[in-house]
């Protein structure tokens, strides 16, 4: 049984056409990284997966709880952390996770704190915790990173990297940093085109490298134009 | 301490006048005088009488106007259509400066506390529906969609999310709509009265009693003052989570 099976998205907003006729499977415990240039619709396809956006056409089926972690952490702020992360819960068992996740995104001793007394890391974890309280099958990432600067980058990349591993949850992230893909994934999609198409799929270890996702990003890293020019001179 | 310097100061400044015979006690009356008045009308049981009779009269239309405007504002700011069937009206009757109501409740009214109450209900109403409408409007989109994405049903969502983000608007326009409460009492006392804070202006006014203005003027700066602080202790009390201290 997959995860999630997308078939035949079709996506508009006014004229412009985001997906049509999109096709993607995430199986169950794989971890897939959805790269692309900045409005090319990877944001969208989560949306739709999450159930903010309606699809036009097409089938999206999911299996089991949904873990959802945006951009910017999106705390309640007249909540403290826990009652936070405690938010989505609807039963004593998922209410007594509340916990166990805050430990494991390191925030324990953060329980009491507003929103408003976290740093940028700290509240991250805490919509990744709160993300986790119902033990999501399926987590969604849009861009988790991205409003962070580069040494929370890596060391909150590396927390959700441990968490995955620990909480076996599936898990789709929209970013448009390799590093993240590379580091977190076991699969790469890259997304191009209007309507938005897959151009690249790899696996992360084989086929999924650096330079090749970068290729199908349409970037080289080499400088050539630079090198070029110096070389005239 | 340097906060009761100039207040200090101005006591000082006021018992020297009075006292020297710069000013004659007609005109203004010495802070002796005042203390006495006030001594009196305590002792008489007349300044409990008054200042509870204008204590009630503002509580009274100020939590009429709390109420209207919770249900109005909730109405106009949650849906668009009860938007444009209401909101010209509201903000039609908005723009009529609110003392220029007195007449024609005094006439439609009479001179009852039903006139009082109600004169002091629509000083209090718009600041709040106003403030409650803005702030319904101002609730951020991204929070919604958190409670959304988790499924929550759209009476939770009210519950759950926006009440809780509306509050600290809410709790503004309260605030602003009693000292408005304040104000159009004085204007419904002055005109029509035979108890409360504002008789004691009258009153004073035509017995030529200045101690007496004096003490009525310093009870609506207590009150005022009182309700004021009262409100901010429920400010911070209910929504210190926000991030800045409203204005």
């Amino acid at each position: 049984m997959s995860a999630a099976r997308i078939r035949h998205l079709q996506k508009a907003y006014g004229a412009h056409l985001v997906f049509d006729g999109l096709d993607l499977d995430v199986a169950r415990g794989e971890r897939v990284a959805i790269l692309g240039a900045s409005g090319c619709g990877k944001s969208t396809l989560l949306r739709c997966i999450a159930g903010l956006e309606r699809p036009d056409a097409g089938t999206i089926a999911t299996s089991g709880e949904i873990g959802v972690v945006f951009q910017e952490p999106r705390l309640f702020p007249w909540l403290d952390v826990e009652r936070n992360v405690a938010f989505p819960a609807r039963n004593a068992g998922e209410r007594a996770r509340v916990e166990g996740v805050l430990g494991l995104v390191g925030l324990a001793h953060a329980a009491k704190r507003l929103p408003k007394q976290l740093s940028g890391g700290m509240a991250q974890r805490a919509a990744l915790a709160r993300a986790l309280v119902r033990d999501p099958h399926l987590l969604l990432l849009d861009e988790p990173f991205g409003a962070l600067d580069a040494l929370r980058r890596i060391e909150l990349r590396a927390a959700v990297r441990e968490i995955l591993e620990f909480t076996k949850a599936s898990a789709i992230l929209v970013t448009h940093d390799v590093e993240d893909a590379l580091v977190l994934a076991d699969r790469v999609i890259v997304l191009a085109g209007a309507p938005a198409e897959v151009v690249f799929t790899g696996t992360v270890g084989e086929d999924a490298t650096r330079v090749a996702i970068l290729g199908a990003l349409g970037v080289t890293e080499h400088g050539g134009q630079a090198r070029r020019s110096q070389a005239r001179l | 301490m340097v906060r009761f310097a100039v207040p200090a100061g101005l006591v000082a400044l006021w018992w020297i006048a009075t006292s020297l015979g710069w000013v004659k006690s007609y005109q203004f009356a010495s802070p002796r005088d005042v203390v006495v008045e006030l001594q009196q009308l305590a002792l008489t049981g007349m300044l409990w009488h008054d200042v509870s009779v204008s204590v009630a009269r503002v509580a009274a239309g100020f939590g009429i106007a709390l109420l209207l405007a919770i249900v109005l504002g909730a109405l106009v700011g949650g849906s668009r259509g009860v938007e444009r069937a209401l909101d010209p009206t509201l903000q039609g009757i908005r723009a009529v400066p609110s003392l220029a109501w007195v007449p024609l409740i005094l006439m439609g009214l009479g001179i009852g506390e039903t006139a009082k109450i109600t004169l002091v209900a629509i000083g209090a109403f718009f600041p709040i529906y106003v403030a409650l409408v803005a702030g319904i409007r101002g609730v951020d989109r991204k929070l919604v969609e958190v409670g959304a994405s988790f499924g929550l049903s759209r009476t939770a969502l009210i519950v759950r999310v926006l009440i809780p983000a509306t509050l600290p608007q809410l709790l503004v326009g309260a605030r602003i709509g009693l000292t408005q409460a304040w104000l159009f009492l004085v204007a419904a006392e002055l005109l029509a009265a035979t108890s409360g804070i504002g008789f004691l202006l009258t009153d004073g006014e035509q017995t030529t009693r200045t101690d007496e203005i004096l003490v009525a003027i310093l009870l609506f700066a207590v009150c005022g003052k009182l309700s004021e602080s009262g409100m901010r202790w429920l400010e911070k009390r209910l929504v210190g989570w926000t991030d800045t201290v409203p204005a």
